[in-house]
């Protein structure tokens, strides 16, 4: 059954495999293509085609050119937002989550596995039962239609998933080697420098990426915190399609698409592994 | 090991303690601010939903007015049944290819890593991009139907995303198209650990591969099926985006799905009780799929152990 024959039904699983996986790229193919087309030429023919000429132009006009309401610059500063919110708060989510795991799972104290439990929770709870309270919590704070606020909400909600990775694969670190530091008089920080961060690498990798991935692709809490010029480029490119609804411009569109994905789509090629090594973690869960 | 032999001779407990406030703080604020925070926003908001509320959160109790007020209203009757079509359709049709792929991938086919990536790669994109792709694919004045027509065939029609009744399958499409790759990757996990000793000793005595894959392969799959299948659905039940850029709900209030109806009270109407009485429905939805779930792990464990 697991041979390398060539037998007609080896031929049949490669002919089906091939058809799927054009079928799974063809989406992107096409916006790709889009993307270099003119918007005359998509609304004469449609969607799907070959571009008659190279209008890279699109990305120039995506990038800072075409108007969102009364501004005019393009996706770039919803770009800017994306990063300004998604960067801090993968940083301090993983940071405070690997911290956590660590002190859960080898430093034992009062509560610990109530009140890990109940942060794992957060796992599951929906984003709708947290709006409202997250609402008036920014509001009396100061921070509603801030990028800071965004950067809170995504730290705070962040610290469920990064707590349980690093708790999950600290578990497994034998705690021999803990009770041997804490004997020679390493405290709690410098056991976590000297031996857990260092062996820390691939689970580092993998929390990282998926927050990046997680926080960059986010819509609701960015189209219902944020207005305007603070919106993150997910809620921007919503926007954009209905500013544009009355005349289309198929091909910036199509450029801006590409643009706001790249980052993501970017950090999925070069960490794959990580990545659905992530994906299969969060599911274990 | 305690903690006297750790604390050095001459220390007082309050300098122990001014010594060890980083590492309190660093450990407790984030953990106890996350569990705060879930605890006290989930009660408030149950809290909500029985209150009059509207523009402004406000005290006073209600009972149960504001539920039975969302579901008698159409929207939400619609976004229910849309949630048992969508959620069945999807979680069924996406195992299903996920499981197919995988089997085909699990035959030591070459370029697996390559297929695996391609499958894989919308799980890195937001949805509010594939939904935004997807509808202009599905448009029929847009995509493949116009395609289709110029290329000769006039009568061809494929206009999903316009059409009342099948509207809701367009997002069917887009989310299986996003979403399989998941269930393919966790399906592979399973495949790659079963016994290969008894795999060997089957084909020994002579079955054929579909009899191994009936017989052994697939049953040792099931539970890694339960965890799909909950997963599936729990995404099901909170999609949002997704929606919002294929449809935003539409045609009409077609393919509305609760959390569009959550929204639309809480930020469009401003029926905060009513908004708050939606998602705390959602979130019991979302319960009778997992405390099941969870039921099941647990005496899954416990059998482990015992075993």
């Amino acid at each position: 059954m697991r041979d390398r024959s060539f037998a007609p039904s080896r031929i049949l699983i490669y002919l089906a495999v091939s058809l799927v996986a054009a079928a799974w790229l063809a989406p992107l193919v096409v916006v790709v293509l889009n993307s270099l087309r003119s918007n005359e030429e998509i609304a004469q023919a449609s969607m799907i085609g070959w571009p008659r000429q190279w209008a890279w132009s699109n990305y120039a006009a995506a990038w800072s050119g075409f108007c969102v309401a009364e501004t005019c610059a393009g996706i770039r500063p919803y770009m800017l937002n994306s990063a300004l919110v998604t960067i801090p708060a993968t940083i301090f989510s993983t940071m405070l989550g690997a911290i956590a795991g660590y002190a859960v799972s080898l430093w034992r104290f009062r509560g610990d596995n109530w009140i890990y439990g109940i942060v794992t929770l957060g796992l599951f709870l929906p984003q709708q039962m947290r709006l409202l309270p997250w609402t008036i919590v920014l509001r009396d704070i100061g921070l509603i239609n801030t990028l800071t606020g965004l950067v809170l909400i995504h730290t705070i909600q962040g610290l469920s998933f990064t707590t349980l990775f690093c708790r999950n694969y600290y578990v497994a670190i034998p705690h021999e080697l803990i009770r041997a530091a804490r004997i020679d008089g390493a405290g709690f920080f410098r056991i976590f420098w000297r031996i857990i961060l260092p062996l820390s690498g691939p689970i580092l990798i993998v929390t990282v990426i998926w927050q990046f991935t997680h926080i960059w692709n986010e819509f609701l809490y960015g189209v219902t915190f944020t207005t305007g010029q603070q919106q993150p480029v997910t809620a921007a490119l919503i926007a954009l399609s209905a500013a544009v609804a009355d005349i289309p411009q198929h091909g910036v569109q199509s450029a801006a698409v590409i643009i706001a994905a790249l980052p993501t789509l970017l950090i999925y090629l070069l960490g794959g592994k990580y990545f659905v090594r992530g994906l299969t973690a969060g599911a274990v869960k | 090991m305690t903690d006297a032999v750790l604390t050095r001779p001459g220390r007082s407990a309050a300098t122990e303690l001014v010594r060890r406030l980083p590492e309190y703080l660093l450990i407790w604020v984030p953990l106890l601010l996350s569990a705060a925070h879930l605890v006290s926003f989930a009660l408030w908001t149950i809290w909500i939903s029985f209150t009059p509320s509207t523009l402004v959160p406000v005290a006073g109790w209600v009972g149960l007015r504001n539920y039975t007020a969302v579901t008698a209203s159409r929207n939400w009757q619609i976004a229910f049944d849309n949630l048992l079509l969508f959620g069945s359709a999807f979680v069924l049709l996406s195992a299903a290819t996920g499981l197919i792929l995988a089997i085909l991938l699990d035959q030591r086919i070459r370029g697996e890593n390559l297929l695996r990536s391609i499958f894989l790669y919308p799980l890195a994109v937001s949805f509010v991009v594939t939904g935004t792709v997807w509808s202009w694919l599905l448009n029929p004045g847009l995509g493949i139907q116009k395609l289709v027509h110029d290329l000769g065939w006039t009568s061809f029609k494929f206009d999903w995303l316009i059409d009342r009744d099948m509207a809701i399958w367009t997002i069917v499409i887009a989310a299986i198209w996003q979403s399989s790759g998941f269930a393919m990757a966790l399906f592979l996990a399973g495949l790659r650990s079963v016994d290969a000793d008894i795999i060997k000793a089957a084909q020994i005595d002579g079955a054929g591969p579909v009899r191994i894959y009936r017989r052994i392969i697939l049953p040792s799959l099931w539970p890694i099926t339960v965890t799909v299948v909950v997963i599936q659905l729990q995404f099901a039940i909170s999609t949002f985006d997704l929606v919002r850029a294929l449809t935003n709900g539409g045609p009409g209030i077609a393919t509305q799905l609760p959390a569009l109806v959550v929204y639309d009270l809480m930020f469009q109407r401003s029926l905060l009780g009513r908004g708050a009485a939606a998602a705390v429905l959602m979130l019991l939805i979302l319960l009778t799929v997992l405390l099941p779930y969870a039921a099941w792990r647990y005496v899954q464990r416990r059998r482990a152990a015992h075993a």
